[in-house]
């Protein structure tokens, strides 16, 4: 499966040019990846070591000690339950006890469906928000058994398809640079001093008598 | 209590609920601090920085003006690194910023490039905030729109491009260097310092600044009212203003704006406004003042104020501004080894230390835990801190590249030198310590439980 779409390709250039060094632009690209096909195939880390021009290995070395992204296929909604510290204290753990229950799988598992994957997941940064989880990275705060179970059946029934899009869809707006604005990327070799410093010196430090 | 009528300096357009567009933002002084900073030459806008004291917000707490004095002169280009990889247990409030406000974060990020002459800047959101990256994707194509940023900034000769790029879950690329490694395509694994300082050697091997979100986004304000005005707010280790995220076993829990300084944990836990007190009206067991990497704090340091220099001299840190409540009810073993998995999962696995110990330290705890544990287990927790943090000291040594590594034995020195009676009980016999922690050695347990009284406070 899947080497980046024709559409996708534009894409990744145009996201590659961004950068001063292109493969700046690899964990960029994975995402567009998984955004493509729910998840990381080979071929699309292949496809991406070419327009990148590094080689596969180089690809895969990044792309797996990211947790995000995945190199099998996982749930049309991935689950991911905080259990830690601050969600622990207020019931992180049972939530994911019930979580799992109620999808009858274990933190890891796919429903045999291939609906729903859970994830017992490090701190979300939602702290106050306590217990709290993630649908693909959006948020649910202060989490009950029986609103988690409304919120499955929402899922199942396509009415948050709005709000929540399938597994591998982060941001749904993208960076869009008006090309008469681009200042550039900055290269590592053979700049000079910015322009607005040159315009606007520093005057020279007082002389000590 | 104190609660005192500081302006909220970067929180101050939360009330909107579109504060998140350009619209909003113009309206209320949007850009000003831009305008007023490039009406000055870039020297002087650093300069107000620097009389303003601001201090990084993102854990460490260095000055952020002194951090830009040290890029070589002469070297170009420069680089700005924005970190916005929040992800230390307890911390939420650079997610809060992204989403709310991104406009103020963009336009500090254009200041800062201003006063220094950065070249790029790259805004490193964190992977799993998709509505944060959306508003700042919206903001940003806003802001090019309408002059702010790009080529010709208000019609000046500042030209900056703002890359915003995400990252795909990994803790430690909050740790500086390991941004920088993530952000050139790299595994996220940390440089050694020196020769990597990044204001020497950074991206690409240039001069880079690496801020923190909530760092930039006090610049707009301190750019329009001065760096003086900002001083004037807190006190002498600590200037302005700051975001705590409190979250456990309050009643209220939240993040809130608080005067630097002036306020007190104990405003923070139980005034009204703030945490509201304890839930339920039990007893405090303990907190944590400043994330999952902080020494924990008791009843006795509920009167020290929020400020840097004061909370490290009593043995811990403000951190990234989280502050974690847990009442009498927490089972503190279990409290202990949910932080210290924490760690042993986001270990990089670069520095032998951290990667085998952290891990070590997680099935130990592990075995307490369920009721396994062994005589000899609290003085092998303690041998192992000890080989990844010297002394188990505060602040922390390390045999190893970042911090991470040391981050794991803060929660296990603090358990065990308070609470050893509940891994004793937990392990069902006394568990005698002979490794010292900062230089406390005990030969045998205690004939009467740990303290449980609160001492007065030494500061």
């Amino acid at each position: 499966m899947a080497r980046l779409s024709p559409d996708n390709v534009t894409l990744a250039r145009e996201i590659i040019a961004r950068y001063p060094r292109p493969k700046s632009a690899l964990i960029p690209l994975l995402h567009l990846a998984q955004e493509q096909d729910g998840w990381v195939a080979t071929d699309a880390m292949e496809h991406i070591a070419q327009l990148v021009g590094v080689s596969p290995a180089e690809v895969i070395g990044t792309c797996s000690f990211y947790e995000m992204f995945k190199r099998e296929p996982v749930g049309t909604y991935l689950v991911n339950v905080c259990t830690n510290i601050s969600c622990l204290l207020l019931g992180g753990e049972e939530l994911l006890e019930h979580v799992e229950h109620t999808l009858g799988v274990r933190a890891g598992g796919t429903t045999p469906d291939g609906s729903f994957t859970v994830e017992d997941v490090e701190c979300i940064a939602a702290c106050t928000e306590a217990p709290c989880l993630q649908v693909n990275y959006r948020y649910r705060h202060r989490v009950t058994p029986e609103g988690f179970d409304q919120l499955v059946e929402d899922l199942r029934a396509g009415r948050l398809a709005e709000e929540i899009p399938p597994h591998g869809t982060l941001a749904r707006i993208r960076q869009r640079v008006p090309a008469e604005r681009v200042a550039g990327p900055a290269s590592p070799v053979g700049g000079g001093e910015p322009a607005w410093l040159a315009s606007r010196p520093a005057p020279p430090p007082e002389k000590v008598k | 209590m104190t609660v005192t009528d500081a302006p909220k300096i970067i929180t101050g357009r939360f009330g909107h609920d579109d504060a998140h567009t350009l619209e909003r933002y113009l309206a209320t002084g949007g850009y000003d601090g831009l305008r007023a900073a490039l009406d000055r030459r870039p020297d002087e806008v650093v300069q107000e920085v620097k009389t303003a004291s601001l201090l990084g917000r993102g854990g460490a707490g260095f000055p952020a003006g002194v951090k830009w004095g040290f890029c070589p002169p002469g070297v170009w280009p420069r680089y700005l690194v924005v970190n916005g990889d929040e992800s230390e247990p307890g911390t939420y409030k650079d997610r809060l910023l992204m989403e709310r406000d991104p406009h103020q974060l963009i336009e500090g990020i254009l200041i800062a490039c201003y006063a220094v002459g950065c070249a790029q800047a790259f805004l490193y959101v964190r992977g799993e905030m998709a509505l944060a990256q959306e508003r700042l994707a919206a903001a940003l194509n806003e802001a090019y729109e309408a002059g702010y940023v790009g080529r010709g900034i208000l019609g000046t000769d500042f030209s900056l491009d703002i890359v915003l790029h995400w990252g795909a879950g990994a803790y430690i690329v909050g740790e500086e260097t390991a941004l920088i490694e993530s952000l050139e395509g790299n595994r996220g694994m940390p440089r050694l310092k020196p020769p990597f300082f990044p204001a020497a050697k950074g991206l690409y091997l240039q001069p880079t600044i690496v801020n923190n979100v909530e760092t930039l986004s006090n610049l707009p304000w301190i750019a329009s009212n001065g760096g003086t005005a900002f001083a004037e707010l807190g006190a002498e280790t600590s200037r302005g203003t700051r975001m705590f995220a409190v979250s456990g076993h309050v009643r209220n829990p939240g993040v809130f704006e608080v005067e630097f300084g002036v306020t007190t944990f104990r405003d923070l836990l139980y005034a009204p406004v703030y945490g509201g007190g304890i839930r339920g009206g039990a007893a405090l067991k303990a907190f944590i003042p400043g994330g999952a990497s902080a020494p924990w704090f008791y009843e006795e340091h509920l009167d020290l104020p929020l400020e840097a220099g004061v909370v490290g001299k009593a043995g811990s840190m403000l951190g990234s501004g989280a502050v974690v409540v847990m009442d009498e009810t927490t089972d503190v073993v279990k409290a202990c080894l949910r932080l210290v998995r924490f760690f042993a999962r986001e270990s990089c696995g670069k520095c032998t230390p951290c990667r085998e110990g952290t891990s070590w330290l997680e099935k130990i705890l592990q075995r307490i835990h369920e009721g396994q544990g062994r005589a000899s287990d609290l003085d092998l927790l303690l041998d192992i801190s000890d080989n990844i943090s010297p002394t188990i000291d505060w602040p922390p040594k390390q045999t190893t590249i970042c911090p991470l590594g040391p981050s794991a034995v803060s929660p296990i020195a603090s358990a065990i030198t308070r609470f050893r009676h509940e891994f004793e009980a937990r392990i069902g016999a006394p568990a005698p310590v002979t490794v010292a922690i900062a230089g406390n050695a005990y030969t045998a347990a205690p004939a009467t439980p740990a303290p449980a009284e609160p001492e007065v406070a030494g500061v």
